[in-house]
């Protein structure tokens, strides 16, 4: 990213609460696609089955994929995200695409720069900007999958290190202006993203903004490895990251605490895009955009928040709502807090 | 450059194979399920770090420290805390870097072997996310002189920073720590040169920290325990003072400095700041008269489980071994009539005894933790066997849930609620003190409460009441909300709480009110018509308030500045005995002589003057009995020493700059150790100045040598205790009773230790003879203002009283997020000497004093809008 783009996306954050694209996964579902449609031309001889595969879409369906960044535009979206959730080399494993990642990485950040950069033409006044999402992976650096052997791994930080290299330098190659850590359940393989963003960015010598964005499993108020949302973020502040923030696995009933915790502590913006309520008995999202945009609504109104979006089972329905709901309201103010040693185990200490 | 005297970090080592014996045979052996054990204990005992080290030639320290951080992964019990990964092989560092999720602290790199790999090692340190420890080592080696360290440091400070980006507050220095009284006299002047760099780099290398391995310094006395652990203690008491404020420690093996026997302090002493010659040669003459106290003894002496039961306890619970706790206490309840005497009885004597040697500073706090969870654990075995003795409870009249808000520890009031509804057959669920509003509000879901009551008494409490209640809202309750406490009112209640709710506010004045509004909010008829008086009686309360107009005009700061107090210094002022730290203990039998009774009769809603209202017409009776209780209280738990009163003051060189007051090391006055920051009234005065506490004290300007004191005391060390214990014998009368007498013990404590300070310790005043009326009266030379009230409202300050006394490690007393005190019954303050020093009210202030205000404390506006609201035009 230009330092004019990072100029304008501060600009934007100062003057309004930015908001995010929803979900990924939901929307391609509603396209029913076939085992054929996920291979399309350049996968049709494929050894084994890709349905499912919904990050390989920005190489074999990508207007497809195209329209539902389109879609997300057109709702008010002020930065889109890339549809890599699942497309690093370690995720990719479960199709034998190891070797594609870097394919659907460029790929991804391609058809996602074109949507923005049309809407922006539009809209001059409202830039939209593309975040490359690294995901967590399918793997865990600091749980075992073992419970009889709690020491055991099945993922290193250096394996982890070496797959988010190659995707953030794939989707840099894209042309993405932000990078994206996002539904973070185990701090340690996000610190593994931190360190490889850091290091691309060095090898490069280019910087983008990195957004972080964990996940609260459940009421217990954790993350899956255990750690509190501020021993989180003391756990990654070392990125200087663009903005902090929660995602995914709760409502926003049930996530408002730790959104408020979270912004409480955090020295830079603070984002949020929570699941359209939890799941159904089908596996469902059933909160419909008017009760979500309430209760985001609100949060804009305690000044608590920096940037909004959905996660699971949102739409550009629901973002349209968001996008009115927190219109005009004015974005969170950063604190600034004394220099002091933040230290965190699963929580927090500070000295 | 500002330098407050920093909190202690107790870093625990016993995971270290290179310093523990046993860590090191566990590791070799592979049993690493023990060597968990280990850490567990470290963490249990109070380690606010643990550092782990692995370095031993006959292990691959890689695999161990790998092996070692993934099994404690999955222990949260250990892992809630940071660790510290220690090794002097990069490669360890980075291997145990790959498998912390947290932020870590590394320990160590250094200039050793050039600034290209320093550099190196740093970025890659801060790409991992963690701290680091630097040694004072170079090119040329380990620095030995002050001139050395501090030149180390500040390079590698300077390459830190400026190259590497290293954030200032995640740099730890180790200076190095070297043996003296070696017999060598280069040595000699290490701990002073350790000392004078700490100093000096913390001047140098802003928001940096001073670290160290103790147990250097004391090498050379390997074999004599007691006098190793006095010489840490002298160590330790003098470099933390000079800004060191972590050390890899073993926290239980620490002498405390005052307990040292004084001829081997002062030999101690001399040898640490290298104060005479024959040092050495004297420390080693006398240090065989200190050998061999039985404190080395650490093997396992089963001996104990000879002795008859209620010896066995007392035994488990000083030595805080939980291992035959259970078989114990259920021997001891065979034996007993009910189940409850065995907590009465032998659990209490024994907790007793914990009591009177934490007491006499012969056991340390980290000791009295595991003593407490002994009990803790005898008390919940017979936890089913007491509950199954209780009768059947009637239906009650409704369920009321109790509260004292987050950050908050006073409970007095709001235990005495809870009693008397009670006692008018309502249900009382009490969550206790400093509860989140979260709990508050699940619990009141869980449990199907009929209304919410909130306590606090401190200023910050009012807040977070307010977002109780806007959580409420928030939250769709609908339960009526009851609001109470010493700094609570009608008014606070009308104008910031009462609209951001929906349901019926009720701002309850005492707890004689407190019956009366339950009882109108339970039923939905009555509910709807007192909501509507409520609501009347708001309005007119919110119009009041908005009429009111301010007494008097304000000023702006510049024109109170102007109209300051200007005492007469051509007397110059007293000059202290001693400059410097001391702890006072005081019996309770002389404190009862120094207490002033009528708060304690208002706290159980008896209005009326001691002595006077014992022969009240109305409340005398009960007022007499409640006198005979209260003095009861007084005679058991002075005879049973389960109540205690502990306190420390300070009296430093200070000179005010403005509105603050600038407090310094010594009298060379060359070295500023803390700022206390003031407020100034900010209403138009025609006949008087507008005051600010520190014009009492001469400007640094005059060149007059001036001086404050700070003191803080509690007569609550065992309140809780014991009101728990009372309160687990279902009394909960005898429960209030103790912390309301212990309450007025530590104002009485207060009010003692004025009295010595003004007559011993700053001895301005040794003529005085006061009776205890004229006391209460204030008829003394001199005050002491406490933070939180009229003359100095701004709670936070307390930090600084507590930094300047280390106020935590002398009497064990904390301070909350909010800035309440630990145990309520505390009162902490400043002293000033001035005879012309007089209390006032600071009230309301303008913006132009809040905005200054916030730059003195290095703070945002808004940060200062928060702690200051009540001082502020609409609070």
């Amino acid at each position: 990213m230009s330092n004019t783009t990072l100029t304008q996306l501060r600009d934007a954050a100062a003057k309004r609460v930015l908001v995010l694209d929803g979900a990924m996964g939901t929307m391609i579902q509603q396209h029913a696609l076939s085992e054929d449609d996920y291979r399309g031309e350049a996968y049709a001889d494929w050894h084994c089955d890709v349905k499912g595969n919904n990050d390989l879409l920005s190489v074999t369906q990508p207007e497809l994929i195209y329209q539902i960044h389109c879609d997300y535009l057109e709702a008010g979206a002020d930065i889109i995200e890339t549809n890599t959730f699942n497309a690093t080399t370690i995720a990719m494993a479960d199709y034998d695409m190891q070797a594609q990642s870097a394919d659907i990485n460029r790929a991804a950040a391609r058809v996602a720069r074109r949507a923005a950069d049309e809407f922006t033409a539009k809209t001059p006044d409202k830039p939209r900007f593309v975040a490359g999402v690294l995901g967590p992976t399918n793997r865990t650096a600091s749980i075992s999958p073992d419970v009889n052997d709690p020491g055991k791994r099945n993922v290193s930080f250096d394996e982890l290190v070496t797959a988010y290299a190659e995707s953030v330098n794939a989707l840099m190659d894209g042309g993405v202006d932000i990078i994206m850590l996002e539904t973070i359940f185990d701090t340690l393989n996000a610190k593994a993203a931190a360190f490889a963003v850091e290091t691309v960015f060095e090898e490069r010598q280019t910087r983008l903004p990195v957004m972080v964005s964990g996940t609260i499993t459940d009421a217990s108020g954790r993350t899956l490895s255990g750690q509190t949302s501020e021993a989180f973020y003391y756990s990654m502040r070392h990125i200087n990251p663009l903005s902090f923030g929660l995602n995914c696995a709760l409502g926003p009933d049930l996530l408002r605490q730790y959104v408020e915790e979270l912004s409480a502590v955090s020295e830079c913006l603070v984002s949020a895009h929570p699941n359209a309520g939890l799941p159904n008995e089908f596996g469902e999202y059933d909160m419909e955009g008017p009760e979500m945009a309430a209760h985001i609504g609100e949060w804009a109104e305690s000044g608590l928040v920096n940037i909004v979006g959905g996660c699971c089972g949102s739409t550009p329905s629901h973002i349209r709502d968001i996008a009115d709901a927190v219109a005009g309201k004015a974005p969170r103010q950063v604190p600034h807090f004394a220099p002091k040693m933040r230290l965190a185990g699963l929580e927090p200490f500070v000295h | 450059m500002t330098q407050p005297i920093a909190t202690f970090i107790n870093i625990g080592e016993r995971t270290n194979v290179t310093g523990s014996a046993r860590f090191k045979r566990l590791i070799l052996d592979g049993d690493y399920e023990t060597a968990l054990d280990v850490a567990r204990q470290q963490v249990e005992n109070g380690a606010q770090i643990i550092d782990i080290n692995m370095d031993e030639a006959m292990l691959d320290a890689v695999d161990a420290m790998q092996t070692f951080l993934n099994l404690i992964a999955s222990e949260p019990d250990i892992c809630k805390v940071p660790v510290m990964i220690d090794s002097s092989k990069w490669e360890v560092i980075e291997a145990g870097l790959k498998c912390v999720q947290g932020k870590a602290i590394v320990n160590s790199i250094s200039l050793k072997e050039g600034e290209a790999l320093f550099i190196k090692q740093a970025s890659l340190i801060k790409r991992y996310g963690a701290a680091t420890v630097v040694m004072a080592f170079d090119e040329d080696g380990q620095a030995d002189t002050k001139a050395r360290k501090v030149e180390i440091c500040e390079r590698s400070y300077r390459l830190l920073t400026q190259t590497v980006g290293f954030a200032p507050e995640d740099i730890i220095f180790d200076p190095n720590i070297f043996a003296v009284a070696t017999g060598i006299e280069e040595h000699n002047n290490y701990a002073v040169d350790f000392i004078e760099a700490t100093r000096e780099i913390r001047a140098r290398c802003p928001h940096s920290h001073i670290s160290g391995g103790l147990s250097n310094i004391s090498f050379s006395f390997r074999g004599n325990n007691p006098v190793r652990e006095a010489m840490h203690s002298v160590f330790l008491y003098h470099a933390i003072r000079a800004g060191m404020d972590m050390a890899i420690v073993n926290a239980g093996q620490l002498e405390v400095y005052d307990e040292i026997p004084d001829k081997l302090r002062d030999a101690v002493e001399d040898v640490i700041l290298n104060r005479r010659d024959d040092a050495t040669e004297r420390l080693l003459d006398i240090a065989p008269e200190f050998q061999g106290d039985g404190k080395a003894a650490a093997k396992e002496d089963l001996s104990w489980r000879e002795l008859e039961v209620n010896k066995r306890l007392e035994h488990a619970l000083v030595k805080g071994i939980t291992d035959y706790i259970i078989d114990d206490t259920e021997a001891a309840r065979q034996a007993a009539d009910k189940p409850l005497h065995v907590i009465e009885g032998p659990l209490m004597d024994g907790m007793n005894v914990v009591g009177d040697l934490f007491g006499e500073g012969k056991m340390f706090l980290p000791q009295v933790v595991k003593s407490a969870r002994v009990m803790k654990k005898a008390v919940a075995y017979l936890q089913p066997y007491i509950e199954a003795e209780k009768s059947d409870d009637a239906k009650s009249n409704g369920k009321i849930l109790l509260a004292t808000v987050k950050g908050d520890v006073h409970d007095i009031g709001k235990n005495i609620v809870g009693v008397v509804l009670q006692c008018n057959n309502f249900e009382v669920i009490d969550l206790g003190v400093m509860v989140p509003c979260q709990t508050i509000l699940q619990t009141a879901l869980d449990e199907q409460v009929d209304m919410i009551g909130l306590s606090g008494l401190i200023t910050p409490s009012l807040d977070e009441m307010v977002h109780v209640a806007k959580e409420m809202e928030r939250q769709d309750f609908d339960l009526p909300l009851l609001i109470g406490g010493a700094t609570t009112s009608k008014a606070h209640t009308a104008v910031k709480i009462e609209h951001n709710y929906h349901a019926p506010v009720a701002y309850v004045a005492n707890a004689s009110r407190a019956v009366g509004v339950c009882q109108k909010l339970l039923n939905r008829g009555s509910r709807e018509i007192y909501a509507k008086e409520l609501e009347k009686e708001y309005d007119k309360v919110r119009q009041q308030h908005a009429r009111k107009q301010p007494r008097s005009r304000p000023v702006t700061l510049e024109e109170a500045r102007a109209n300051a107090f200007v005492p007469d210094f051509s007397t110059p002022p007293p000059v202290p005995n001693k400059l410097g730290v001391f702890p006072v203990d005081a019996d309770l039998a002389t404190l009862r002589n120094y207490i002033d009774w009528t708060p304690f009769f208002l706290t159980w809603s008896l209005a009326g003057k001691y002595p006077r209202i014992l022969d009240d017409d109305v409340v005398g009776e009960q007022a007499r009995s409640l006198f005979d209780d209260a003095n009861a209280m007084l005679d058991e738990v002075i005879a049973s020493g389960s109540l205690t009163a502990k306190g420390v003051i300070g009296l430093f060189a200070a000179n005010r700059t403005q509105d603050d007051i600038e407090i310094y090391q010594d009298d060379s006055r060359s070295e500023v150790i803390g700022v206390s920051h003031h407020l100034r009234q900010q209403t138009l005065k025609k006949d008087f100045a507008n005051y600010c506490l520190s014009d009492f004290v001469a400007p640094k300007e005059s060149g007059i040598a001036d001086y404050v004191g700070a003191f803080a005391v509690t007569g609550g060390i065992g309140e809780d205790a014991l009101a728990e214990h009372y309160k687990a014998a279902g009394d909960d009368y005898n429960a209030i009773m103790v912390k309301a007498v212990a309450d007025r013990l530590a104002e009485a404590f207060a009010e003692y230790l004025h009295e010595r300070v003004r007559k011993e310790y700053w001895g301005y005043a040794n003529e005085e003879a006061l009776s205890n009326e004229e006391l209460i009266r204030e008829k003394y030379q001199g005050i002491r203002p406490a933070p939180g009230y009229a003359a100095c409202p701004e709670h936070t300050e307390k930090q600084l009283i507590w930094d300047l006394l280390d106020a935590e490690a002398h009497t064990s007393m904390t301070l909350t997020e909010s800035f309440a005190m630990w145990p309520g019954a505390s009162v902490s303050g400043w002293y000033f000497s001035h005879p012309q020093c007089r209390y006032f009210a600071v009230a309301k202030i303008q913006d132009d004093q809040l905005h200054d205000y916030a730059q003195r404390k290095g703070w945002s506006t808004e940060e200062a809008a928060r702690w200051l609201a009540p001082n502020l035009q609409d609070g």
